[in-house]
């Protein structure tokens, strides 16, 4: 392995510990906001398929990424969005006015 | 500063816009503020990949990009809370469709005789390809099983194992021959297309029941997914990001693991609802079940001093949470303490039931997980368990031979009554009879879940 596939391994192996130890700390309450936002995260492949689609090496590179990139794009923005319209509903203490 | 240096600390600071976001998690009242920042994280990251150099042209980035945030807001904003786990499910996969894609487009460019190949990015374009793929299609299928446009039921074969074994040899067979011949472009359809099948053949043979492992397993692949790619494009932000969300997945399946009292390894290639659903009633004691009228069930509950709510998915089959509150709030009203017990496997997902009964206007402080009110127990006057049924089975404690013994469950057999709103007698998921139903503290109320709460509410308003 080169020395700078190396360094990407270390980053990878390091920054899975450190989600371990932060993620570990979430109540079991907010487990499926924690999945879906963890979800909208992981669309972070969306900056690979900007790169690929507005690079356009090849025609069929371009197609590939535009279509990524709207993948990619509905897993972010539909993930932060049901994120939060599920937080918003966890409240403390009931709202009187709150419809019944 | 040169160009670079900008880009490299701007994904450093969406990653550290993530962490904080994951923290700020941890508690219900700063979580908005935990999501908002790292979409914040996002944002930053999206604008400053705008300008990376290799990027000539932003036509086909808009209309993706439009596209997808059009249909993302329009989901989000559709999806019922009870479809929760499909709609994560296909967000899961529509991100390992970007990974595998992404992969694919990198892998034409490589190929292209002006361009290097080195070997170190071909692997991580067959790895990306490969997880990518596997996430997709089986994020697929699962969200068609939990939908119920498939059957729920594990499909089993025989030789499954070894066919399984054989595809995955396949791709990996592939992959090395790939990286020696970049130009067979055909060979690399092929290893994508073994990789898709890989991912349904994966989650067939997993039951309806548990499908909450698979989800969250295939949450921690599309984090895998994302840093692959990152190992691909060589972007620190893309593998510390997928990195965080690959360990959230992980932590989060072997969770639902416990809960269910299951090996990982027993989950994926177990097919337990097909093999072990055989027992029915091999237990029972066959004796005798006290039955009970909703105007009983309401004087029980109003007179008590403690309450505990035992919610279980048949309740959000009923759609009755919003009934369930209404019970609650009658009750508080006369003076009576009521909580939820929320075993970790309650609903779909994990945190399922949880969104579930929020969604329904109960406060988040009445809601206890597992751990949290089993203490509680020994002081409840009344336990009604709505739609809950093994995962309240006293057997898990007491009988070895039970395929639920070691699963922990909400020992609401130690309270002084237990009511039981059912449709009948029938066994819950793991087909084992429970010894509940026939102790003198229980009493079971039959029939819909909705029906009978409203029942009970009506019947508790004219005390």
């Amino acid at each position: 392995m080169s020395e700078s596939g190396m360094t990407l391994f270390v980053i990878f192996v390091l920054a899975t510990l450190l989600g371990v130890e932060v993620i570990k700390k979430v109540p079991a309450l907010l487990h499926t906001p924690l999945m879906s936002g963890s979800n909208a995260i992981s669309g972070i492949t969306l900056i690979g398929s900007m790169v690929v689609a507005g690079w356009g090496a090849t025609r069929l590179a371009t197609v590939l990424g535009t279509v990524a990139v709207a993948l990619a794009m509905i897993n972010v923005v539909g993930g932060y969005l049901v994120t939060n319209r599920m937080l918003k509903m966890f409240k403390a203490k009931r709202d009187p006015n709150a419809p019944s | 500063m040169s160009r670079a240096w900008i880009i490299e600390l701007a994904y450093l600071a969406a990653a550290v816009c993530f962490v904080v976001g994951f923290k700020w998690m941890s508690s219900p009242s700063t979580a908005r503020q935990g999501n908002f920042i790292s979409a914040i994280g996002m944002l930053v990251a999206v604008v400053v990949t705008l300008l990376d150099q290799h990027i000539v042209s932003f036509t086909w980035i808009i209309v993706g990009g439009g596209i997808g945030a059009a249909l993302g807001a329009w989901m989000a904003q559709a999806v019922k809370m009870t479809a929760m786990p499909q709609m994560v499910a296909i967000f899961n996969g529509f991100g390992g469709g970007a990974s595998a894609l992404v992969a694919a487009a990198e892998w034409h460019r490589l190929a292209l005789p002006q361009f290097e190949f080195p070997v170190g990015t071909a692997v991580s374009i067959y790895a990306s390809t490969l997880v990518g793929a596997v996430t997709f299609s089986g994020s697929m299928v699962a969200a068609a099983k939990l939908q119920e446009l498939i059957s729920g039921r594990p499909i089993l074969f025989k030789g499954q194992h070894i066919v399984n074994a054989m595809v995955l040899l396949a791709i990996v067979g592939l992959a090395v021959y790939l990286t020696r011949e970049h130009a067979a472009g055909g060979w690399f359809l092929v290893l994508n297309g073994l990789a898709l099948l890989l991912g349904v053949l994966l989650v067939i043979p997993i039951g309806g029941a548990d499908m909450p492992v698979v989800i969250c397993l295939l949450n921690s692949y599309s984090g895998v997914a994302a840093a692959l790619t990152g190992f691909v494009i060589h972007n620190h932000g893309l593998i510390i990001t997928g990195a965080l969300v690959g360990a959230s997945g992980l932590i989060l399946t072997q969770i639902m693991c416990k809960a269910m009292n299951r090996s990982l390894a027993n989950v994926l290639f177990g097919g337990v609802g097909a093999v072990a659903g055989g027992p029915a009633g091999t237990t029972t004691k066959a004796g005798h079940v006290k039955s009970i009228q909703p105007e009983d069930a309401a004087a029980l509950l109003a007179y008590a001093s403690t309450v505990v709510f035992v919610p279980g998915y048949g309740l959000a089959v009923a759609q009755a949470q919003h009934q369930v509150r209404e019970l609650a709030d009658l009750l508080e009203k006369r003076g009576v303490d009521v909580k939820y017990g929320i075993h970790p496997v309650a609903g779909r997902m994990p945190g399922h039931m949880n969104v579930l009964l929020a969604e329904a206007n109960v406060p988040y402080d009445k809601l206890y997980d597992m751990d949290a009110i089993n203490p509680h127990f020994e002081r409840t006057d009344v336990v009604l368990v709505v739609g809950a049924n093994d995962v309240v089975n006293p057997a898990a404690r007491t009988a070895p031979n039970s395929p639920l013994y070691g699963m922990p469950i909400l020992d609401v057999d130690k309270a002084r009554q237990v009511i039981f709103m059912k449709r009948s007698l029938n066994p819950g998921f793991a087909g084992v009879d429970n010894e509940l139903f026939y102790l003198d503290k229980t009493s079971m109320l039959f029939g819909d879940a909705k029906a009978s709460l409203t029942a009970v509410i009506n019947a508790v308003k004219q005390l």
